[in-house]
């Protein structure tokens, strides 16, 4: 399969891309890992004139954790976000989500701003965001904005991103100490898309839920953030009456489509399964 | 669509030349260079028969276009064994303890076997089983891939106590 022809592009600087994408026009697409964009340009789903190839920009890579807040570069790969002990200390489902995402080449390769960017509900990282209340820092020729995570997605492969912007970071607050976090992701096999995953937050204060965000991955056209799923637990104690609650409310907002990975209506109870599960691991963990 | 011009170092040799920027990696190898030990089994970014260490890191070159690797360092199969022909210690593992039928997945396994005991230089079977996830094999069941890169890895040990 050989892709469409294209002109290659590696500017040095954020500012020389943002002007090459200004100048090309929307026949330019820009370029991270490439992981999700050359299949597309194998099948010809994609056929970009431009390639403007991101690897070069150092401001948009790292990882920076202060006064409470983490940023990540979007050209931080997935492999660099398992590596960082720092960040695994500080919001450990990082690490857990990144390691259920493909294998180790395509791990060494994928970047984060790529896989939240993509807009491809079956990409992992984004349902995360949401439950990690994140916000996109998106930077055009205009200047730059900060869009949530939680509003980003509008469809599959739509999203909030205009042309002629670039997403340069993802930024949360630090997840609160003793927090407990579970990210759980059904998949037939190592390098499958989830049949359903489910990203849980969660904080318990003196055997009460004190606060729950609760998110979903692959069981819509966007990721979804169950909002009245982690509503169900705050306040509980985490009883069986309250986890069934948000197991019903996470899987009423789903609508996933029948693929190989099974008839919708079985997707929806394993995105109810993995919610269930992804609780009781959070509430195990929590302290 | 202009041509670009391309230079990296491929098995220890620099290599300069001209490509169309839609040339995938894999290709330029495989056609340019004429460095056939990594396959193309899928194409879909999916077999890791493939794989290649770039910059000292296992990736999969049907999946990146050849300006990506410009300027960057290549190994291959064909850089693992000595200069002078002599096999590395999991050629030498694979051979003896039948870790290949068909042999279409061998170079990307020893390829990414290479890195993985970099990386990881004591792996328990089950961080080999994961550190070579992305590898396909439609032969063998595993067993003796594992097998074989255990015993290279404590090979690979023993000889560098003995050097030190
Ligand atoms: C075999 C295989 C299995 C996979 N399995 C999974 C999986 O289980 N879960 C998962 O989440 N992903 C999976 N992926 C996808 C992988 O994680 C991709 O690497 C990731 O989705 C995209 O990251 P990238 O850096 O490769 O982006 P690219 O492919 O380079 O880009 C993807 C899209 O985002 C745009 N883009 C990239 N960076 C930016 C930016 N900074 N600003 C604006 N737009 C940008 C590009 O223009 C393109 O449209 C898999 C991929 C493969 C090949
Ligand atoms: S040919 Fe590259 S992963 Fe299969
Ligand atoms: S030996 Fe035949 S595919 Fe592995």
């Amino acid at each position: 399969m050989i892709p469409g022809s294209f002109d290659y592009h590696r500017p040095a600087s954020l500012d020389a891309a943002i002007s090459l994408l200004a100048s090309l026009g929307e026949e330019a697409r820009v370029v991270a890992g490439g992981h999700s964009l050359i299949p597309m340009m194998k099948l010809r789903m994609a056929v970009p004139e431009h390639l403007i190839d991101l690897q070069d920009i150092d401001d948009l890579k790292g990882i920076a954790i202060n006064a409470g807040t983490i940023t990540i570069g979007a050209m931080t790969t997935q492999a660099e976000l398992i590596a960082s002990a720092e960040l695994e200390s500080a919001c450990p489902i990082i690490k857990e989500t990144a390691l259920l995402i493909a294998d180790p080449q395509v791990r060494n390769v994928g970047t984060i701003g790529g896989n939240v960017a993509n807009g491809d509900p079956g990409n992992d990282m984004p349902a995360l965001m949401q439950a990690l209340d994140a916000q996109y820092v998106l930077q055009g020729s205009g200047g730059s904005r900060e869009v949530s995570a939680r509003d980003f997605y509008e469809a599959a492969y739509f999203t909030a991103i205009e042309d002629g912007e670039i997403l340069t970071a993802v930024r949360f607050a630090t997840p609160a100490a003793g927090h407990g976090y579970a990210y759980f992701k059904q998949k037939r096999k190592i390098g499958d898309y989830a049949t359903a995953a489910a990203a849980v937050i969660l904080t318990i204060d003196g055997g009460t839920c004190s606060s729950a965000s609760i998110a979903l991955t692959n069981v819509g056209d966007t990721p979804l953030f169950a909002q009245a799923a982690g509503e169900a637990l705050i306040g509980s104690s985490l009883d069986q009456g309250a986890v069934a609650a948000a197991v019903e409310a996470a899987k009423a907002i789903t609508d996933p489509v029948a693929d190989g990975r099974g008839p919708a209506g079985f997707r929806t109870h394993i995105a109810g399964v993995m919610v269930g599960r992804a609780i009781a691991c959070a509430a195990e963990r929590a302290n | 669509m202009s041509k670009i011009n391309v230079r990296m170092t491929v098995n220890g040799t620099e290599v300069e030349k001209s490509a169309e920027p839609r040339t995938l990696l894999i290709h330029f190898l495989r056609e340019e260079l004429n460095l056939t030990g990594p396959h193309i089994g899928c194409d879909t970014s999916h077999c890791g028969a493939c794989t290649v260490d770039l910059n000292g890191k296992s990736v999969k070159s049907c999946t990146i276009f050849v300006g990506q690797a410009d300027g960057a360092e290549i190994t291959t199969i064909e850089g693992i064994s000595g200069a002078d022909g002599t096999l590395h210690a999991l050629q030498v593992a694979f051979k003896d303890n039948h870790a290949l039928q068909c042999g279409f997945c061998t170079p990307g396994m020893i390829t990414r076997g290479y890195r993985l005991l970099q990386e990881n230089p004591n792996p328990t079977d089950d961080e080999i089983r994961h550190g070579i996830s992305g590898n396909l094999c439609r032969c063998t069941g595993y067993q003796n891939i594992v097998k074989a890169i255990r015993i290279a890895a404590e090979q690979l040990n023993t000889a560098e106590e003995a050097a030190e």
